[in-house]
């Protein structure tokens, strides 16, 4: 790709232009989706999202609907929501389906379900779906064959799907969907009645824009040149896929991130991944470590300003410092969200509002370590008290279990078992008058 | 208040009081390719790429576009073709003895020609194309008459797509820009897939196993 700085400073200057402009563009794609036959519904969270997309599928009669992957629906826990309301979800990407059988939890943006290997799909597909050949070997393209067969059948009778939208176009109301098995054209084109949960970043202004976004975002996702199959649709088109169209616009949190000026960059983001691939951190601690919807580089800095800090001891607060600030992820962005500046700007805020919080038993750590710190006398004793917690190590060579305010580490977490010696006395000990010391 | 008032005067506040900017985007990015649309060298680079996805393609002149629509699709049994196509495709398709099944795109889906529950028992599908992407190997279709409604083309297991010369743009920007936003429309690059077991591909998943492009070149 000759032009793609071009088109990452397009991308993310087209994105910087619908925040701006936030208001008027969200009531133009509001006014072209109703113009066409769809109805628009606003969501203030993710309670309001749910009630009206439950609602929305009562009014059908039905109790099963089929999804196409998306992240905004985990988001707001809408298959639960559902679940709630006797409303069955099938979740119709291959990865999606695994970790729904599995009762799991995604770990990666575009790969769900890359925590799990194919012996491990086997056993779920052979005790969870119902249809599953009993001779299913674990080789992919067999697993891959049940899933096709199983859904099929869902596709074909399911009279009501819910999908989310990688774009959504203001000024002709189209909404798009990319996707690379196919199960998102089924559900978006075989149903009759259709709903679309989007978060109210997810504009552009013009079609043309949309020729900025088609290249970044295959390339940027799965590295192809283009992705497999792209959906597009406006409304309602008598005679051609779902008559009845729904968009239900969802704020959650987003307008609160609107309002920080440096943080409201992340929500340029296009979901493409690309920042996971390369984070060193996400490479070593994987997605469920970031106990987001959102993992990675990105559900750094996007997840702690769509929940909000709830207290001192909320974890998503703590996920800006999930980064060893590398700067990877920035190259990588297809849209130029500068992350490590994001992350900077959050640790800041955090830190900020933990000083309004008042003292804390992390405050009170950082003091005494600095006082030890502060003298080699006292740094020496520290060191050879230390040593004794070597009594503390299990036969894996960690210690699992400390006495409060220890606790707070060792409850979700190991600690290295501290060394037999220290540098500092086995320099003494094995240079001492050697001259080079 | 209600939730659209309460969202768009939090958008508002967050925004600030002052006038939207007014960004203009830099577009310094290619708004065309370097080849001629329907040049030979768009041609020879929409072969490469669809190749590179394993799809089947040939390149065939108009006079013998007929008799390959009839080779390639001879042993499918049964094909849905839109009624918008051109008489000759269906009459190739009938005189090898293919049941010819025929969508109006007019009518509702349950109650045509088709139900959705006989595509899955056809054996293929032949359709037109609207415009085709070289660099990135992607037919676009936009439910015109010859292309049908977009249900055809996604339950059979066989897609044969007849791509015309003239139709052949070289970048992403070109075909936007005849493309109707407002019109249904489907973009295909090569057949269905995923690597979602251990990143390990498999093609095929749901929409049509094989694709096989005819250029009529």
């Amino acid at each position: 790709m000759p032009d793609w700085e071009e088109l990452r400073d397009a991308g993310s200057a087209i994105k910087g232009q619908v925040m701006a402009n936030l208001p008027e563009l969200l009531v133009q794609l509001e006014e072209q989706v109703t113009a066409r036959g769809g109805v628009v519904h606003w969501a203030n969270d993710a309670a309001e999202a749910n009630r009206i997309v439950t609602e929305l599928v009562q009014a059908t009669g039905e109790r099963e609907v089929v999804k196409v992957k998306s992240m905004v629906t985990q988001e707001i826990g809408l298959n639960e929501a559902l679940a709630e309301a006797g409303i069955d979800a099938i979740e119709t990407d291959l990865a999606e389906l695994i970790v729904q059988l599995a009762d799991d939890m995604p770990s990666h943006i575009l790969v769900p379900a890359i925590h799990r290997n194919r012996s491990e799909i086997r056993e779920i597909f052979l005790q969870r779906m119902d249809d599953a050949p009993p001779d299913l070997t674990d080789v992919p393209r067999e697993l891959a064959m049940a899933a096709r067969s199983h859904l099929r059948r869902k596709f074909l009778s399911a009279k009501v799907a819910i999908s989310g939208a990688n774009f959504a176009v203001a000024d002709t109301g189209t909404l798009a969907v990319v996707e690379s098995e196919g199960n998102g054209r089924m559900c978006l084109t075989l149903p009759e009645t259709l709903i679309t949960v989007m978060g109210i970043e997810k504009l552009v202004p013009t079609w043309t824009d949309l020729e900025v976004f088609l290249q970044l975002l295959p390339r940027s996702s799965t590295g192809e040149r283009m992705n497999p199959y792209t959906s597009m649709w406006t409304g309602v088109t008598p005679g051609d896929g779902p008559q009845q169209f729904h968009l239900v616009l969802l704020d959650n949190g987003r307008t609160r991130a609107l309002a920080d000026e440096v943080g409201r960059a992340a929500l340029h983001c296009i979901r493409c991944s690309a920042c996971l691939n390369v984070c060193p951190v996400y490479e070593r601690v994987g997605g469920h470590a970031y106990g987001s919807v959102y993992p990675g580089p990105i559900g750094a800095i996007l997840t702690p300003q769509l929940t909000g800090r709830s207290g001192a001891h909320d974890p998503n607060s703590s996920l800006p410092y999930a980064s060893t600030l590398c700067g990877a992820c920035f190259d990588a962005c297809p849209v130029k969200i500068d992350i490590p500046t994001l992350l900077v700007h959050l640790r800041g805020r955090e830190v900020d509002a933990q000083r309004e919080d008042g003292p804390t038993a992390w405050g009170a750590a950082m003091g005494a370590a600095s006082f030890v710190m502060a003298s080699s006398t006292r740094f020496s004793v520290a060191e050879r008290a230390l040593t004794l917690g070597r009594v503390l190590a299990n036969r894996r060579g960690t210690i699992s279990t400390l006495p409060f305010p220890g606790s707070l580490w060792t409850n979700a977490r190991d600690l290295p078992v501290p060394p037999k010696e220290s540098f500092r006395r086995w320099w003494t000990r094995t240079h001492e008058g050697d001259g080079s010391s | 208040m209600n939730a659209r008032e309460e969202i768009l005067a939090r958008v508002r506040t967050a925004l600030g009081d002052g006038p939207s900017e007014d960004v203009v985007p830099p577009r310094g990015y290619r708004s065309t390719g370097s080849h001629a649309p329907g040049s030979d060298e768009a041609l020879d680079l929409l072969v490469d790429r669809l190749e590179d996805y394993r799809a089947v393609v040939e390149a065939v002149s108009s006079a013998d576009l007929p008799s390959a629509i009839a080779r390639v699709l001879a042993e499918s049994g049964s094909v849905v073709v839109p009624d918008g196509v051109p008489p000759e495709w269906v009459d190739a398709l009938t005189s090898v003895g293919l049941e010819v099944r025929t969508d109006r795109p007019g009518a509702p889906l349950a109650t045509g020609d088709l139900a959705t529950g006989d595509l899955d028992t056809v054996g293929a599908v032949l359709t037109a194309c609207r415009v085709a992407i070289a660099e990135t190997g992607t037919i676009v279709l936009d439910a015109g008459a010859d292309q049908g409604r977009r249900v055809i083309t996604l339950v059979p297991d066989r897609h044969v797509c007849v791509v015309r010369r003239d139709q052949v743009v070289e970048s992403v920007p070109e075909a936007i820009a005849i493309l109707q936003a407002t019109r249904p429309q489907t973009w295909i690059s090569g057949p269905s897939a995923t690597s979602d077991i251990e990143l390990s591909r498999v093609e095929g998943v749901h929409g049509p196993r094989t694709l096989h492009v005819l250029i009529v070149a």
